[in-house]
């Protein structure tokens, strides 16, 4: 992994001082702040390099700073799959000009992050191939995350108003003259678990032309983060993804305690593993399970949601939820577990194995499950990488990136895990990578039981955390810590992160930026699976029309996360 | 002659005590009853409910399990269900609902045919829950009419049990917004043509 300095340096060789790239100082990572007439040829360079070797763009966003003179700020997220270094390019944008070149010709990933750019701030990228709305209704007036725009402004979409692909509304003939067909698929339809819709153009049943529409649960995550305090936002965290509540949780209160400095006392760290591990092992059993009821296949899902059951059953001890936890705090957790939550942990590292080679047993040789997906919705490494592919699904195309392993949290590099990879890219290869996890996961949890010793399960930094009640009963120091956190709420130094973590899904990536209040001045939430679903439509060409499903459920696409 | 006792589930109606309602075999079995023909049916489609899930968000989730074999709705008679609108005649409302999604959920609900009844499950469904935001329906009695509001963010499968039992109950008293209407617009017939 080459240095600051270094990369510096590679970056200079061909962009010098004075042509529009400042490297700024201090931060959480290496952030250059770029002219905007720069960017397409800093882009290419970034990513060709092979000193620097950019080759996955994690995300993209903008911020909004009225009082500045340049009130936007588009910012980049870039790393290194080969070095496993990073870096964060800032483009700020003048209201009355709020244009940037687009970066889709270097790395595909960019189309939807843009489209989003787009849509909540108003920011025009040049030469992007479909800059319109993506998550907002078309009859949806203004940029909601603007700071100017009132969280509570709504507008009406009426029937007969939505959005159809342009190509959708004209009639096409294949060479034999026949006229091919448009077939909608979503949002509500029992195949696309939750509300994702795509149209396909077919031809008998090969699909060849697709698009998919999303937004049809943007609940504005986002606008109310800033609305609420930092501890408030956990609740809005678990409704991500909620097949996995804990992990993002998690992942955002790593991201705040990293601007603030603080740590988790060892006990919650253990324990915020051991529930993101058990976490991951539920997302995946309802991935895998949804997968094969969709391609036929009931009776596993029935067998595997017995687990479920039981898992929920430890959640719910923990902290009286099944679903959305909100067991994280920032700077530790909300409660103590329950006495018997080592024996139940225990049970369930037992059970679960037991479920999951009955599914294997019925699946994995199974000639009708490998003839609907081995060779269906197949993308190279290369490809997967371009669209900003992470996690299982990413490994399914052999590379071996996960950020437990790359970039270690809550001590990851301590616990002896697998990261599974396989080759074929394919809906099966998927498959196996998700049942493999699940495996490792549950080693994961062995090992961190024999970690899990007493002690406190919050930090006691009484910036940060409320002091135990019989010390705000009885000492006056303790009661002004109460009313002040209370009163005002936690407040984080000014700055900016970006935290990110292995969900089931890839990487979840936090950027938090702090202007010193009670409230986050911007959350952008890196959703792994928005990455992975701009990629379906391009997938699906060429492929029959009832492979669609067998592929979207492979690609566990959450729509809590996806529209946020 | 089978079992003498008449299924408490059976709404029977008409005469005073067993004479009107019940007839006697010679024998002195009791073997069939006398019930309006409406009363009849509302037994039967309270008793076979076919749920539609409209499942958008969390909350869908949660109706996973509802229906799984934990918690199973089979033992209430509502596990038939149908993901097109013209063969349900429950909207489970599960999860948010956004602005974008609202045509859609109209176009089922008037797809479905009468009778037909809606749940909304959740708060989000019930009244936006804790999104009050730009984009999101502030509950969605501002377009379609709900017969039974489960609360909770989510409810757990127990109380959407109780949803259903409870929407199984208001049907026997003709409680839903389908036989309110109905009996609405019969009383004005009465009365305009009285
Ligand atoms: S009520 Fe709660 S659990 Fe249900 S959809 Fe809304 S946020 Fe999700």
């Amino acid at each position: 992994m080459a240095n600051r300095e270094e990369r510096l340096a590679a970056i200079r060789r061909a962009f010098p001082e004075g042509s529009g790239v400042v490297e700024l100082a201090g931060g959480d990572m290496q952030t250059l702040r770029v002219d905007r007439q720069a960017l397409p040829a800093l882009a290419r360079h970034l990513k060709d390099d092979p000193a620097l070797d950019f080759k996955l763009l994690l995300d993209v966003c903008g911020v909004d700073y009225p009082g500045r003179e340049e009130r936007f700020e588009v910012v980049y997220h870039l790393t290194s799959l080969e070095h496993g270094h990073r870096v964060r390019l800032k483009v700020p944008v003048r209201e009355n000009d709020p244009v940037v070149p687009s970066v889709y010709g270097v790395w595909r990933a960019a189309d939807w992050f843009e489209r989003e750019a787009f849509d909540m701030f108003g920011i025009r990228f040049e030469g992007h191939p479909n800059l319109k709305r993506i998550l907002c209704h078309p009859a949806f007036q203004g940029h909601p995350l603007r700071k100017d725009y009132d969280p509570g402004q709504r507008w009406l979409l009426r029937e007969g108003e939505q959005e159809e692909p342009a190509w959708a509304k004209e009639a096409q003939e294949d060479e034999d003259h026949f006229e091919t067909q448009v077939l909608n698929l979503g949002p509500s339809h029992p195949a696309t678990h939750g509300t994702l819709r795509t149209v396909v153009r077919l031809n008998g049943e090969v699909i060849t032309k697709a698009e998919t529409e999303i937004g049809y649960l943007h609940r504005c995550f986002e606008k109310m983060a800033e609305t609420h305090t930092w501890n408030q936002v956990i609740p809005y965290t678990d409704r991500l993804n909620y097949c996995s509540a804990m992990m993002n949780g998690v992942g955002y209160a790593l991201a705040v305690e990293k601007m603030l400095g603080v740590e988790a006392p060892p006990r919650a760290q253990v324990i915020r593993l051991i529930l993101s591990e058990l976490s991951r092992v539920m997302d995946h059993i309802v991935d895998v399970g949804a997968n094969l009821n969709d391609v036929g296949a009931m009776t596993p899902f029935l067998y595997m949601y017995q687990g479920r059951e039981e898992l929920y059953s430890v959640l719910e001890a923990c902290c009286g939820s099944r679903l959305t936890m909100s067991y994280v705090r920032i700077g530790g957790l909300s409660s103590d577990t329950p006495p018997d939550f080592e024996d139940s942990v225990r049970y369930l590292l037992k059970r679960i194995p037991k479920l999951i080679g009955d599914m294997e047993t019925l699946i994995t040789e199974n000639r009708i499950f490998r003839g609907r997906t081995e060779g269906v919705g197949a993308i190279s490494a290369e490809d997967a990488v371009d669209w900003g592919w992470t996690g299982p699904c990413l490994r399914a195309t052999g590379v071996a990136y996960d950020v437990r392993k790359a970039h270690p949290y809550l001590g990851y590099e301590t616990y002896d895990f697998k990261v599974p990879v396989a080759h074929a890219g394919d809906t099966y290869a998927r498959y196996l990578v998700r049942v493999e996890e699940m495996k490792q996961s549950l080693r994961i949890v062995e090992q961190a039981l024999e970690r899990l010793q007493p002690g406190p399960i919050i930090t006691d930094n009484h910036n940060v955390a409320l002091p135990p009640k019989e010390d705000v009963y009885t000492e006056m120091e303790s009661l002004i810590w109460h009313f002040k956190l209370i009163m005002e709420g936690m407040k984080v130094p000014v700055g900016e992160s970006y935290g990110y973590t292995e969900a089931a899904n890839g990487e979840l990536g936090y950027y938090i930026v702090s202007d010193g209040g009670g409230h986050p001045y911007r959350i952008k939430v890196r959703p792994p699976c928005f990455a992975i679903f701009q990629a379906f439509p391009h997938i699906l060409e060429g492929h029959m029309v009832a492979d669609t499903v067998a592929i979207m459920s492979s690609l566990n696409i959450i729509a809590g996360e996806l529209d946020r | 002659m089978g079992n003498p006792e008449v299924r408490p589930s059976l709404p029977v109606v008409g005469g005073t005590g067993t004479a009107g309602a019940v007839a006697k075999q010679p024998d002195g079995s009791r073997v069939f009853l006398t019930t309006k023909l409406e009363k009849l049916l509302d037994a039967a489609r309270k008793n076979s409910l076919w749920p539609l899930p409209f499942g958008t968000a969390c909350c869908a989730i949660e109706f996973m399990s509802f229906m799984m074999s934990h918690y199973d709705i089979s033992r209430f008679g509502a596990e038939v269900v149908r993901f097109s609108p013209r063969q349900s005649d429950l909207l489970i409302v599960a999860g948010t609902v956004t602005d974008k999604m609202a045509p859609v959920m109209v176009r089922i609900y008037e797809q479905m045919a009468e009778p037909k009844y809606v749940i909304s499950m959740g708060v989000c469904a019930c009244t936006g829950g804790f999104y009050r935001a730009y984009h999101v329906v502030q509950g969605i009695d501002e377009f379609i009419p709900v017969d039974v509001y489960v609360p909770g963010c989510p409810p757990t499968p127990e109380a959407l049990l109780q949803g259903v039992v409870k929407l199984q109950e208001m049907i026997s008293n003709g409680e839903t917004r389908y036989q309110r209407a109905l009996a609405a617009k019969r009383a004005s017939q009465a009365q305009a043509g009285g």
